[in-house]
C-alpha cells in the first residue's frame, strides 16, 4: 500500500502542488491537508511546503504556527511521525518549536535563486533513509531569509546529536556552519532551505531530489 | 486602564543585521561620512486594556515572548504610557 503524504495548505503557500506532483511522481499518495482543520487526516507523512504562509507578515512562519493544523502537526511528530518542512516549511517549523534555531536574511541581503550543491551530512533521517552521507546532490533553493542561525549551545548540540542533515558546499546565505538542513533528536522531523521537489526530474535541471523524496514515501 | 504600548524589536546583540549592513554602506555613496553602527528594527504600537500597569505590562511582554519577537534573534523594548480616558477628549 502506499504512503499516504499529507501537504500542509496555508494561505500564501506556494509549492504543494509541485510537493503534491512529487509525492505522486515517486510513488506516494499525495493528500492537501487545509490549515484551518487541527487534523493531519491520519497520513503516514507530513510536508509543511514552501511559500508565503499567512504572507510572512510579522516574521516568516510566525502567524502560521497558531494554524489549528499545527498542534496536529506537533503531536504527529512527537509520536514519532515523519514530519518535513521545506524553506517556508522549515520557517514555520522553527517558529513552532519543531526545530531548534531561526531563519534570518541572507547574508548581503541578497534574494538567492539558483541551484546548489548539497552535502548529506545525515543518514536515516525522515528525508535521507538510504542515502549515504557524503553523497551530494543538486537542488533548487530560493529564499530571502534563509540564513540559518542559533546559539552556540545549540550549534555544538546539533553537531554532538549528529542532527545536521545537510550543508551547503558553497554556503550562498551565510547560515552557520554552513547548515542547510537539520533534524530533531529522533530524525523524523527534518526542516531544509533547499526544494527536492523541484529537482524530481532531468527537465527541470535535476533529478536529485528523488531519493530524499523517496524516503519519505517510504 | 487604558495604555498606549509602543514596542521596538531589535536584533539581538551580535546578530548579523544585513539590513543595517546594507543601509550602512550606501551612507557614504550619498555623501554621509562618519555614521556607523546601524541596526534595523520593528516599531509595533497598540492599545492594552488592563486592570493596572503591572498586568498591562505582564500581558504585552507575553505578546512579546510568544509572538512579537523570535526570542532565538530578536529582543523586545516595551514602552507604556497609561492613556487618559477621563480627560478632555484625549
Amino acid at each position: 500500500m502506499s504512503r499516504r503524504v499529507g501537504v500542509v495548505l496555508f494561505p500564501g503557500s506556494n509549492c504543494e502542488q509541485d510537493m503534491v506532483e512529487a509525492v505522486a511522481l515517486v510513488g506516494g499518495e499525495p493528500e492537501v491537508l487545509w490549515h484551518g482543520d487541527a487534523t493531519v487526516n491520519g497520513v503516514d507523512a507530513v510536508v509543511v511546503p514552501g511559500g508565503f504562509a499567512h504572507g510572512d507578515y510579522l516574521r516568516p512562519g510566525a502567524i502560521a504556527r497558531f494554524s489549528p493544523v499545527m498542534p496536529a502537526v506537533a503531536d504527529f511528530a512527537r509520536d514519532g511521525g515523519a514530519v518535513v518542512g521545506i524553506c517556508n516549511g522549515f520557517q514555520v517549523l522553527t517558529e513552532a518549536g519543531l526545530l531548534p534555531g531561526a531563519l534570518q536574511k541572507n547574508r548581503g541581503l541578497k534574494f538567492v535563486c539558483d541551484t546548489v550543491e548539497l552535502r548529506v551530512d545525515r543518514y536515516g533521517t525522515a528525508l535521507t533513509e538510504g542515502v549515504h552521507v557524503g553523497t551530494t546532490l543538486r537542488i533548487p533553493i530560493n529564499h530571502f531569509e534563509g540564513n540559518y542561525t542559533c546559539d552556540e549551545d545549540t550549534l555544538a548540540q546539533l553537531i554532538d546529536e549528529d542532527r545536521v542533515v545537510f550543508r551547503y558546499v558553497d554556503n550562498p546565505n551565510g547560515s552557520v556552519d554552513d547548515i542547510a538542513g537539520i533534524c530533531s533528536t529522533d530524525g523524523n522531523v527534518v526542516g531544509l532551505m533547499p526544494h527536492p521537489e523541484r529537482a524530481s526530474s532531468e527537465l527541470l535541471g535535476s533529478a536529485d531530489g528523488l531519493p530524499l523524496l523517496r524516503s519519505l514515501v517510504g | 486602564m487604558i495604555f498606549s504600548v509602543h514596542v521596538e524589536v531589535r536584533l539581538r546583540p551580535g546578530i548579523a543585521d544585513p539590513q543595517g549592513s546594507t543601509i550602512e554602506r550606501a551612507l557614504p555613496t550619498l555623501g554621509f561620512d562618519g555614521v556607523s553602527g546601524v541596526r534595523v528594527g520593528k516599531s509595533i504600537r497598540l492599545t492594552v486594556e488592563a486592570a493596572d500597569e503591572a498586568a498591562a505590562r505582564a500581558e504585552v511582554d507575553d505578546l512579546c515572548r510568544r509572538f512579537l519577537t523570535n526570542p532565538v534573534i530578536e529582543d523586545a523594548v516595551v514602552e507604556l504610557e497609561a492613556v487618559d480616558t477621563a480627560g478632555t477628549g484625549s
